[in-house]
């Protein structure tokens, strides 16, 4: 591997004290990901998918062990706005325009209004969504809010994507379409995505590496790596190569979730 | 509901069955002939021997009944004149004008609410911001709103006087200190509305806490701060009325109530009174119409 | 400094205690006019415990016996710190009396007046608020239920409801002096009037609060509008009647008070602060308020309790477990 690694996790555990007793949301998890890796978590619900990503991103802070970003620890990373977050829901102003919530990042990074309206209409370009400039988010569709907020993560080109489920929401038509085309950007940008998903096609179809973790405590069971062409299409959800990769992940899921629970 | 009621008018069945309007309109009618007929026993005291000069009968008690110059419960036209009188007739800057004291009355609400909410506002983005604030005052403001703070208007006005201060700034800071409890109670939960989600997205973009503040935090408390206004201003019109009671004011809704009230004017009570409504449900409708106009510029569906 | 106070909750109440006791002391010498020192140790002290208050709000505990403890602490902590500030300033500044007199003169007066503070009390709250309230807001309660059963009613008073509900109603307190005489029966119309609007208009809001999925429940078990009204609407309804409550606890005490500025025997609370206000007599203005604010807390807090009684199961009481 000659690439960088700019996600480093060793031993990462994380417990939440409730009211109810102590939740083990992570145990010690051992992660690496590579600069231009395009990285799936999946795993069943409360598996702590979510929490991984939250801890890379700094919005959660590790119990035990440790995790570095770029190198840095999680919250210089922040500081240095080193990644973009897509979360589970568009989270998208109410009170904005379509243009106004993608430029709300470059705003607070202190952007020109030149450098702000051309990436806007870049980015909205990018999700096809020119035209809708103008309209509040209440005015689009569940998809089309999702996609916004996809543009406005793309705003600031970050070098790193955390996305958590970003088509979780969305119809099997749409989400294909979705994934095709942040597949192109994936591949034509040498982004390094970490997503989130609980689907298997998903999951396969998108990435370099597929992170099976199982929960109580969440931890992860196995990754499993793809080889399949930079270019691909849809059409190769269809090849037998991808029915075992997706094969292998139905397995490592069933593994790890106990039944008699 | 009134503008489903004016929109859709089909027939009068219809508007019985669902529109507002009818049923407003029927219960006032009601409302007045009752007050006209309720103001003929109530004025029997005064009525009395002037309808037994005038050799009695219904025509004499009715006209009497609801003519009377200082009467007991005045009716509903007598009302009516006295504000014709007193807001058409005489020029607005003179004293007798129930227009000047309107102005005077509104002009200390309007200063005290300004105040008011300038520093609820601010009250409510230190209390959010600062843990021990919101821990230590919190509860203390909550707890004086069980307090009668009216009661202590005509001390407020007294020790200001005392030391000079007096005129429009005493009753002003009396709507002040009555109005700036809605808003900061109000603004603390508008400024905490924001999800978490919200937040935490704000957090991804190593955002400031001004940047928070003013990207994210304000513009989710509007309507909060709108209703709150609403509740403000109603109050703070309330304060400054009965901050014109304790000095005798010689101007003012308060003073036209006091003065009213000790020479038994009623037609001037029920004036100012009617004054002092439509006064306050025009400054709520204010700022319910500003608070649209925001709303239909902050994307709010119409 | 904080970040290690916050993990050890003996230095902190040690810090606070000190500090308070040392202040409490300095105001007992605060007559004495003293100088620059003096000030500059009042402030220190000040921010000692601000600090330690700071600290004492954050400090990190499970036990919820400990949270609670601290939420009632923080503000105890804060309200006695300010007394003690008004008694240091007040006396050592010398503030005369007519302006502002020190907590320990309304203290000393509230003790000697005792007497006269009771018949005031008696006079307003017992003879005028209480009767006024109980039967103002019972009025707009009976008055919601008849609107809830009788649409054309409700769409013609609640607007109505909604205006008055919004009026400065305290102004007809001298058209109610002049009917009802200046002794607690004017003082209680206009208690009535003031409390009508508010539960009206909640209570109408809390008859609609049922969901329309328990509603279509009742309907299928064929109940007439009595059962449906006494065992969903009624109970659904409770939280509003509540809020309307404790409103209306307030309203009418400023009610009240209000109306006697307009007249009174010479008795009440609102005519002993109008009368005290004007022989300057601060010091009992003060001790008037402090009933006042007793009693008007106490009578909040009697509601709410019976409120929590009565709708526990209202998200809003299960929510507060956990923090
Ligand atoms: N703030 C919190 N406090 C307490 N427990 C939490 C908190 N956040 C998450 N958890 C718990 O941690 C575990 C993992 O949660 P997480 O949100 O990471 O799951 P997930 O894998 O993303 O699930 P999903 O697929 O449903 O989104 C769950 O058991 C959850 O209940
Ligand atoms: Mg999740």
């Amino acid at each position: 591997m000659a690439a960088a690694s700019v996600i480093e996790a060793r031993e990462l555990s994380l417990t939440f004290e409730t009211a109810d007793g102590p939740v083990y949301a992570l145990s010690k998890v051992n992660l690496t990901v590579h600069d231009g890796d395009f990285v799936s978590f999946i795993g069943p619900s409360g598996c702590g998918k979510t929490t991984l990503l939250r801890v890379i991103a700094d919005l959660e802070q590790a119990s035990e062990g440790h995790i570095s970003v770029n190198g840095m620890k999680p919250d210089e990373a922040r500081r240095k706005r080193a990644y973009g977050y897509v979360f589970q829901a568009p989270a998208l102003y109410p009170w904005r325009t379509i243009e106004r919530n993608v430029a709300l990042p470059l705003e607070i990074m202190g952007f020109s209004a030149a450098e702000r309206a051309e990436r806007i209409s870049r980015n909205l370009d990018l999700v096809n969504l020119t035209g809708f400039e103008k309209k509040f988010p209440w005015q689009l569709s569940g998809g089309m809010q999702q996609r916004v907020s996809i543009a406005r993560a793309l705003a600031v080109d970050p070098k790193l994507l955390l996305m958590d489920e970003p088509f979780g929401a969305l119809d099997e038509i749409v989400r294909d379409k979705l994934n095709q085309q942040l597949l192109e950007l994936w591949g034509r940008t040498k982004k390094t995505v970490v997503f989130v998903t609980h689907s298997i096609p998903e999951a396969v179809f998108l990435s370099t590496h597929i992170v099976v973790m199982s929960p109580r405590p969440g931890r992860i069971i196995d990754v499993i790596e793809t080889k399949f062409p930079k270019d691909r299409t849809l059409d190769i959800r269809e090849t037998p190569e991808f029915l075992k990769v997706a094969h292998r992940v139905r397995e490592g899921l069933r593994q790890g979730h106990s039944y008699d629970d | 509901m009134t503008l489903a009621a004016t929109r859709s008018r089909p027939s009068l069945a219809g508007a019985f069955a669902h529109g507002s309007t009818l049923p407003v309109t029927i219960i006032v009618l009601i409302v007045i002939v009752i007050w006209y007929l309720a103001a003929i026993p109530m004025n029997r005291v005064l009525s009395e021997p002037l309808i037994a000069a005038a050799g009695g009968g219904l025509g004499n008690t009715l006209s009497i009944s609801w003519s009377l110059p200082r009467p007991v419960l005045p009716a509903p036209h007598q009302v009516l004149i006295e504000l014709w009188n007193t807001v058409f007739i005489v020029a607005p800057w003179r004293p007798k004008s129930l227009l000047y004291h309107c102005w005077v009355t509104l002009s200390s609400t309007l200063l005290g609410f300004i105040l008011g909410t300038i520093l609820g506002v601010g009250l409510a983005i230190a209390i959010v911001h600062v843990k021990a604030l919101s821990r230590s005052l919190m509860p203390w403001i909550i707890a004086s709103q069980t307090i009668p703070i009216l009661a202590i208007a005509p001390m407020v006005i007294v020790v200001l006087g005392s030391i000079g201060l007096t005129g429009l700034l005493p009753k002003s800071l009396i709507s002040m200190y009555l109005c700036f409890f809605p808003v900061t109670i109000g603004m603390v939960k508008g400024l905490a509305s924001p999800d978490p989600m919200q937040l935490d997205l704000m957090r991804t973009y190593n955002a400031s806490t001004t940047q928070v503040l003013w990207k994210l935090r304000w513009p989710a408390s509007l309507p909060f701060l709108f209703a709150s206004l609403k509740v403000a201003i109603a109050i703070a019109l309330v304060g400054a009325i009965v901050g014109e009671l304790p000095t005798g004011a010689q101007a003012g809704i308060g003073a036209r109530l006091l003065n009213g009230s000790y020479y038994g004017q009623t037609q001037q009570i029920w004036a100012a009174l009617v004054a002092a409504a439509v006064m306050s449900s025009g400054l709520v409708w204010l700022i319910g119409f500003i608070e649209r106009r925001v709303a239909l510029a902050m994307g709010g569906r119409p | 400094m904080i970040a290690g106070l916050r993990r050890n909750p003996f230095a902190v109440i040690a810090l606070i205690a000190v500090s308070a006791a040392l202040l409490w002391l300095m105001a007992h010498q605060a007559a004495a006019k003293p100088g620059g020192i003096f000030w500059l140790g009042v402030l220190i002290l000040w921010a000692l415990i601000w600090i330690g208050n700071d600290a004492l709000s954050g400090l990190a505990t499970t036990s919820s016996v400990a949270v609670r403890l601290r939420n009632l602490a923080v503000p105890a902590i804060f309200g006695i710190t300010l007394l003690l500030l008004w008694q240091l300033i007040a006396k050592g500044f010398g503030i005369p009396l007519v302006l502002l007199p020190a907590p320990s003169d309304i203290w000393a007066r509230l003790i000697t007046s005792l007497p006269t503070l009771k018949a005031d009390f008696i006079q307003t709250f017992l003879r005028a608020v209480l009767p006024g309230w109980i039967i103002g807001s019972l009025a707009g309660f009976l008055v919601a239920i008849l609107c809830d059963a009788w649409g054309f009613l409700k769409r013609g008073l609640l607007p109505l409801g909604n205006l008055f509900a919004a009026l400065p109603i305290v102004g007809v307190a001298p058209i109610m002096v002049m009917w009802f005489g200046f002794d607690w029966q004017s003082k209680v119309a206009v208690v009535v009037i003031m409390t009508f609007f508010p539960m009206l208009v909640n209570a109408v809001t809390g008859l609609q609060a049922a969901g329309a999925l328990e509603r279509d429940l009742m309907r299928s078990y064929g109940a007439s509008y009595l059962d449906t009204l006494l065992k969903l609407r009624l109970p659904a309804a409770m939280p509003f009647v509540f809020n309307a409550l404790k409103i209306n606890s307030t309203l009418a005490l400023i009610g009240a008070i209000v109306a006697e500025f307009f007249g009174t025997p010479i008795v009440g609370m609102g005519f002993r602060i109008s009368t005290e206000v004007g022989r300057l007599g601060l010091d009992m203005v003060w001790a008037e308020i402090a009933v006042a604010a007793i009693a008007g807390s106490a009578f909040y807090g009697v509601i709410a309790l019976v409120e929590r009684a009565v709708t526990f199961w209202h998200p809003s009481y299960r929510a507060q477990k956990g923090s």
